[in-house]
């Protein structure tokens, strides 16, 4: 089956002063997976969402979405791309002085051209998409709690529709019955929309029950993307103790246990 | 060009017709329902008239959630939801878009609208008015506390926190010093120019170094260099401490059993209680030195009549002026702070504090003046 590749990194080169974050990092995202992109603390996930993204200017390398590389483009051409793409940040980084549905709308308001009662229409519906009911829409970011605040920022990722959702840890500081919903809807929504989906995750459950391949982030580069079993297999020792510690065997026997 | 959503109620023809009875009315979806014709389709597609009965997305070319709201919003989720497991002409993907849309909304009973009432003006009135009030309270309650923090501090001089103090002096005083001598010194200049302007008429123009020493020394010298610490000071310590509680860092000093009035507020609040009467005496100098450069440049007063004339006037106008900046300092240290801990949680609370911290400074300090300069005068000083 010949899969199409959405986002190309290629020989990725990430440093700050001194201190080298990726050295000569590929990586490929196929379209319609979860990849799910795991690494211990100050491997550089989020480094690397950021330079995909085009957030950050990588010292050396290039990465591609969609066949385009974003810090080359025209500011048009990368505003359309941009389009494209829904990013999840990681303390959901909503507008603080608009209502979570005037979050929500102020995309489709500014790209789209929609008058605000059409976008309101629409951001309602995102608003049902992501689980929160009708009142919260009119509540601001700093009365929601935790859980309403991923909600809410993942509505706003998807109010242009993206073809790729970047999601920075929107599993953590979630109880677990809260995180399980979300890996429930994040599967959902996939189907629903046909969605790529870049998943910088330190959350084992999520890893087991939604992603179909598993990126681990190791060495300054990518040590090996592929499916979750072959992954566990692997005899580097920071994935052995990684998914097979305590909290691995745990989430590893919940998970075939639902699979029986 | 035809409609995007066409309800036929019979077949077209006969020869196509299907034998299945419960198939009309039919619905057709037509074209594209994508964001990018949100709102042509919002124009040209009708609410249909009679409900339909099936769906045929045949000639559907494009859907998104745009369209799938549109079609939410013509159909209602409760119709919808019952069409699309039967629905033609329908990829999976499409179906699984429509049915996740569907069943999101089902249920869901639309956030009731604010509306204007009769009497909302009133109640917003009366809502600004105990605000106003509570306010008030609020700065009487902070004053008492950051007194009584201080009055504890004082026999434990192991507690004084002297790098805090002395750090926040060199903000709010050293730093300030240059524009607080150039401002005043301009200002000065300004008046000395004004009264000669006035005075000449009455070839009293040696009364205009009297104007510019009483006016410095009593109270623009004060004013000026207090409304310059509430532009510069007030506003610097309302936006760190309400950055620091967005931050919840106020919070984790309280956890921590330390008192946020004891490390933030009085070193602030002795920073400039120390500083504005320096402050001030700076600004008063300016101010004549302003005064004397347009009577030696542009009036014929020599300097050392100008100081002769400046010697002459009674020490009591000096120390009237410099007595209102403690009362200054405190106010606007207090509020400054005040302020910042009343902040929200968000950017934009940080930013409506900061200005309501300044405004209410310049307007207290204003206040203030006018009152003394009311009672001195009637005391006869």
């Amino acid at each position: 089956m010949v899969t199409e590749v959405v986002i190309q990194v290629r020989a990725l080169c990430n440093q700050f002063g001194s201190n080298v974050v990726h050295k000569d990092l590929d990586l490929d995202v196929r379209r319609g997976e979860i990849l799910g992109v795991v690494g211990g603390s100050g491997t550089g996930k989020s480094v690397l969402l950021r330079s995909i993204v085009g957030l950050l200017r990588p010292a050396a390398g290039e990465v591609n979405v969609f066949g385009e590389n974003l810090l080359t483009l025209s500011t048009d051409k990368r505003s359309a791309l941009e389009r494209r793409i829904g990013v999840l940040f990681q303390q959901g980084a909503l507008f603080s002085s608009l209502t979570v549905l005037e979050n929500i709308a102020l995309p489709l308001i500014e790209h789209a051209g929609l008058s605000r009662n059409q976008a309101s229409e629409i951001a309602n519906v995102k608003l049902a998409l992501a689980g929160l009911p009708a009142e919260a829409g009119a509540l601001f970011p700093s009365d929601l709690s935790g859980g309403m605040v991923k909600r809410a920022a993942l509505a706003r990722a998807l109010a242009l529709d993206p073809d790729i959702l970047f999601l920075d840890e929107p599993t953590a500081g979630l109880d677990p019955i809260g995180a399980a919903a979300f890996d429930q809807l994040l599967m959902t929504l996939r189907d629903a929309f046909n969605l790529t989906v870049f998943l910088v995750t330190h959350d084992l459950d999520t890893l087991y029950t939604a992603c179909d391949r598993v990126a681990v982030l190791s060495q300054k580069k990518v040590l090996i993307v592929d499916s979750l079993d072959v992954v566990a297999a692997d005899p580097d020792s920071w994935i052995q103790s990684y998914f097979h510690g305590p909290r691995g065997r745990a989430a590893a026997s919940v998970a075939s246990a639902l699979e029986t | 060009m035809t409609s995007p959503l066409l309800l036929q109620s019979a077949p077209q023809s006969p020869s196509t017709a299907s034998t299945d009875e419960a198939v009309w009315p039919k619905l057709c979806l037509l074209g594209d329902w994508t964001l990018v014709n949100y709102q042509e389709l919002c124009r040209r597609a009708q609410k249909p008239s009679e409900t339909p009965r099936s769906l045929d997305a045949s000639g559907l070319l494009n859907l998104d959630t745009a369209g799938a709201t549109l079609l939410v919003k013509l159909l209602g989720a409760e119709a919808l939801a019952t069409l699309i497991p039967d629905a033609t002409g329908l990829t999976d993907e499409r179906r699984a878009l429509l049915q996740a849309v569907a069943d999101s909304m089902l249920d869901r009973e639309p956030a009731p609208p604010s509306t204007y009432r009769w009497g909302d003006g009133l109640e917003r009135l009366g809502l600004w008015v105990h605000s106003g009030w509570s306010q008030f309270t609020q700065f009487l309650g902070f004053t008492g506390l950051t007194l009584v923090t201080l009055i504890g501090l004082l026999p434990r001089p192991w507690r004084w926190r002297w790098t805090a103090l002395v750090a926040q002096m060199q903000q709010a005083g050293l730093n300030a010093v240059p524009i607080v001598a150039l401002l005043n010194f301009l200002v000065g200049a300004v008046v000395a120019f004004l009264g000669a302007t006035v005075l000449t008429q009455f070839g009293a123009t040696i009364y205009t170094v009297d104007l510019v020493a009483y006016a410095f020394m009593r109270e623009l010298g004060v004013l000026l260099a207090a409304i310059l610490l509430a532009g510069r000071t007030a506003s610097a310590f309302t936006a760190q401490i309400g950055s620091m509680k967005v931050n919840e860092e106020l919070d984790a000093l309280k956890v921590q059993g330390l008192s946020p009035i004891e490390l933030l507020v009085v070193p602030r609040l002795l920073a400039l209680l120390i500083t504005l009467p320096l402050l001030t005496f700076v600004a008063i100098l300016s101010g004549i030195a302003g005064g004397a450069m347009v009577a030696v440049l542009s009036l014929d007063i020599s300097l050392a009549r100008f100081m002769g004339i400046v010697q002459q006037v009674p020490l009591i106008h000096f120390w009237l002026g410099l007595s209102k900046a403690p009362v200054f300092a405190v106010l606007i240290a207090l509020i400054g702070c005040l302020e910042g801990f009343k902040v929200g949680g968000s950017a934009e609370s940080v930013g409506e504090r900061t200005t309501s911290s300044v405004v209410q400074c310049i307007f207290v300090v204003i206040l203030i003046d006018a009152v003394a300069a009311l009672f001195f005068m009637e005391m006869g000083w």
